[in-house]
């Protein structure tokens, strides 16, 4: 060890007489990595804008044609070049709604009995079991919702659910495929859950023990040590998890293209067909036959990417502001 | 405790009125959170369960190394190619960024980049295909380096992230005992920083091979027509890729691509769960090594 180093404790004790040509080298190679670095830090940046660039000036025809009345116009009929983003955008807010109103609370339940209930041993389990179901590929989640999961929602739930429950428009008659709303909606469901969950564990995990062993030594029982303490102190936090679970509910194409049915029409039962901003770009593009066909999609794209870069951005200054008044509180 | 009852010492130790409800609805709810781990661990068995019941009819040799109709051989190759090319241009950035975060980035820089990172992370795959059809493929050709393209910018801020994780937890005497020597700066970042954390960066960039290898999205607007009979190595040509062509399979309806489509799911989602669990453990070995 002392014979390796002893060259380079010879060169840093005679500092002075390092040669002039490599200390010049030094310093430019210096600078080198420093610029490299810089530079790769500079692409990450210029590609969020390049990404925002190309995606406008692929929709550039469209929105000139249409304007902001594509927004919300319903029609959408690819053979007479009239294109609205209605429907869709009706169907990916009841889809995204569905998915976090169902999954939110699920994933905090399942937070919850990770950080509070869960021994030590379970915890090491079912914590990466959670997260290994985000890592299943969006492909073979719709392939599974659409030979597996929709089959059986539209022989047994669906009927079960409009015997009960028909007098509410959202669950009408089940349709013959079982291809619909309700069943992309859960399958949105099932990729929000470990996002949500995975965020909002680290979370819990972070309220100070004191607190919760007040509580508890104040007679809370778990639940209200869950209601008082845990909830208040991480409530943004978790605003901002749902938030994220949203943006990635709000952006799936694939499986929600193989299990919603492609309806192009707003219908109020989530057993019908419909389709979703994300869906309807990863269906029709590899076949759109005009140009303005395209660009109608890329205008789809503009809006999927300004909800989906607000809907992260919200989160993560909700997230930001909440670690603030955490360190705060300290 | 229930108010207005004067003390009574011989009351049983058992819980009464008031606590017994209270106690009840504490255990409804930790009975309810339970059962909802215990829900998502039955859909992911599921999940996993029926992907290896009907996908392991399906292979063989022939089915792993044959092309279409009797096997998958070049969507495997295809897939290999996309993600390795997609590697290639992630990883060195991604790491660089990691590098610039650590090393040089003042705190004002941090903060922005970071969100950066975040944002990228949070774009829908989808987003990234039509950007990379506008890009590489409009008026051009399909490619599956176009794929690779946005398969990378969907690793670049998880190979950033995980590798600043790592660099952060070398230790400052390491860094310390380097100045001491006099070593120049961009030497002790290339010969004690890296090399210390270098399993941790490995581990990091196989962690995001496994998310960007199932992507789909981005290849449908890529590389969505290819010939299923064709081997190639060639990432400038429409190559053959497992994700469409499970799609593709799943689209089309017909029961003997049901089971070709099982059989390729079971090997993408084993890749992914094998790589992904085994990087993860690899990653907190490497982390407890490093913080210790």
């Amino acid at each position: 060890m002392s014979t390796a180093a002893s060259p380079t404790v010879r060169a840093a004790g005679r500092g002075a007489r390092v040669s002039p040509l490599r200390r010049r080298l030094d310093r430019l190679a210096d600078r080198a990595l420093f610029g490299i670095c810089l530079l790769a830090a500079l692409t990450a940046g210029a590609t969020i804008a390049l990404v925002g660039y190309q995606i406008v000036a692929g929709a550039t025809p469209a929105i000139s044609k249409f304007g902001f009345a594509f927004v919300y116009e319903t029609t959408w009929q690819p053979n007479f070049g009239t294109f609205g983003a209605g429907s869709v955008l009706f169907g990916t807010a009841v889809t995204s709604s569905f998915a976090l109103l169902l999954g939110g609370p699920i994933a905090i339940a399942i937070a919850l009995f990770l950080t509070l209930l869960a021994p030590g041993g379970v915890r090491g389990v079912v914590g990466p079991l959670v997260e290994l179901l985000a890592a299943i590929p969006s492909v073979i989640l719709g392939f599974w919702g659409l030979l597996v999961l929709a089959p059986f929602l539209q022989s047994q739930i669906e009927p079960t659910l409009h015997r009960l429950f028909g007098f509410l428009p959202i669950f009408g008659p089940q349709e013959t495929t079982g291809l619909s709303v309700f069943t992309a909606s859960l399958i949105l469901t099932i990729m929000v859950i470990p996002i949500i969950a995975s965020i909002s564990r680290d979370l819990f995990a972070s309220v100070p023990a004191e607190l919760k062993d007040g509580a508890s030594a104040l007679g809370a029982t778990r639940w209200e040590v869950v209601r008082g303490i845990v909830l208040p102190t991480t409530a943004s936090g978790v605003v901002a998890a749902c938030l994220l679970g949203l943006g990635r509910a709000l952006g799936e194409a694939i499986a929600v293209s193989q299990v919603i049915g492609a309806g192009s029409e707003i219908q109020a039962s989530l057993f019908e067909p419909g389709d979703t901003l994300a869906s309807r770009i990863a269906l029709q593009f590899p076949g759109a036959l005009t140009e303005l066909h395209k660009a109608s999609l890329f205008y789809l794209g503009v809006m999927l990417l300004v909800i989906g870069l607000a809907s992260n951005l919200v989160a993560q200054w909700i997230g930001r502001r909440f670690a603030y008044a955490g360190a705060v509180s300290k | 405790m229930s108010a207005g009852t004067a003390f009574d010492p011989a009351a049983p130790l058992i819980p009464s009125g008031n606590l017994r409800r209270r106690q009840a609805v504490s255990r409804v709810a930790e009975l309810a959170a339970t059962a909802a781990a215990v829900a998502a661990i039955a859909v992911l068995a599921l999940i996993v369960y029926t992907v290896v019941a009907r996908g392991a009819k399906a292979i063989d040799l022939d089915f792993v190394f044959t092309g279409y109709p009797t096997g998958v051989g070049p969507m495997l190759l295809g897939t290999i190619v996309i993600a390795l090319v997609a590697t290639l241009i992630a990883m060195p950035i991604g790491v660089l960024i990691a590098l610039f975060l650590t090393e040089y980035a003042g705190s004002r820089a941090v903060a922005p980049l970071r969100l950066t990172l975040d944002l990228l992370n949070g774009l829908p795959s989808i987003i990234l295909g039509l950007f990379v059809f506008a890009l590489l493929v409009d008026h051009k050709q399909q490619s599956g380096f176009a794929g690779s393209v946005a398969l990378a910018i969907i690793e670049l801020p998880l190979i950033a992230r995980g590798s600043q994780e790592v660099l952060l937890l070398v230790p400052a005497s390491l860094r310390e005992a380097s100045d001491a020597l006099g070593v120049a700066r961009w030497r002790s970042v290339l010969t004690v920083v890296l090399p210390t954390a270098l399993g941790g960066i490995v581990t990091s960039t196989v962690l995001a091979v496994a998310r960007a290898a199932g992507e789909t999205a981005p290849l449908i607007l890529a590389t969505p027509t290819f010939d299923p009979k064709h081997f190639s190595l060639n990432p400038f040509e429409a190559l053959p890729n497992v994700p469409v062509w499970i799609y593709k399979l799943s689209e089309e309806g017909n029961p003997e691509g049901f089971t070709e489509a099982w059989g390729l799911s079971l090997l993408l989602i084993s890749f992914i769960l094998f790589a992904s669990l085994g990087a993860r453990a690899l990653l907190a070995r490497s982390k407890r090594k490093l913080s210790s």
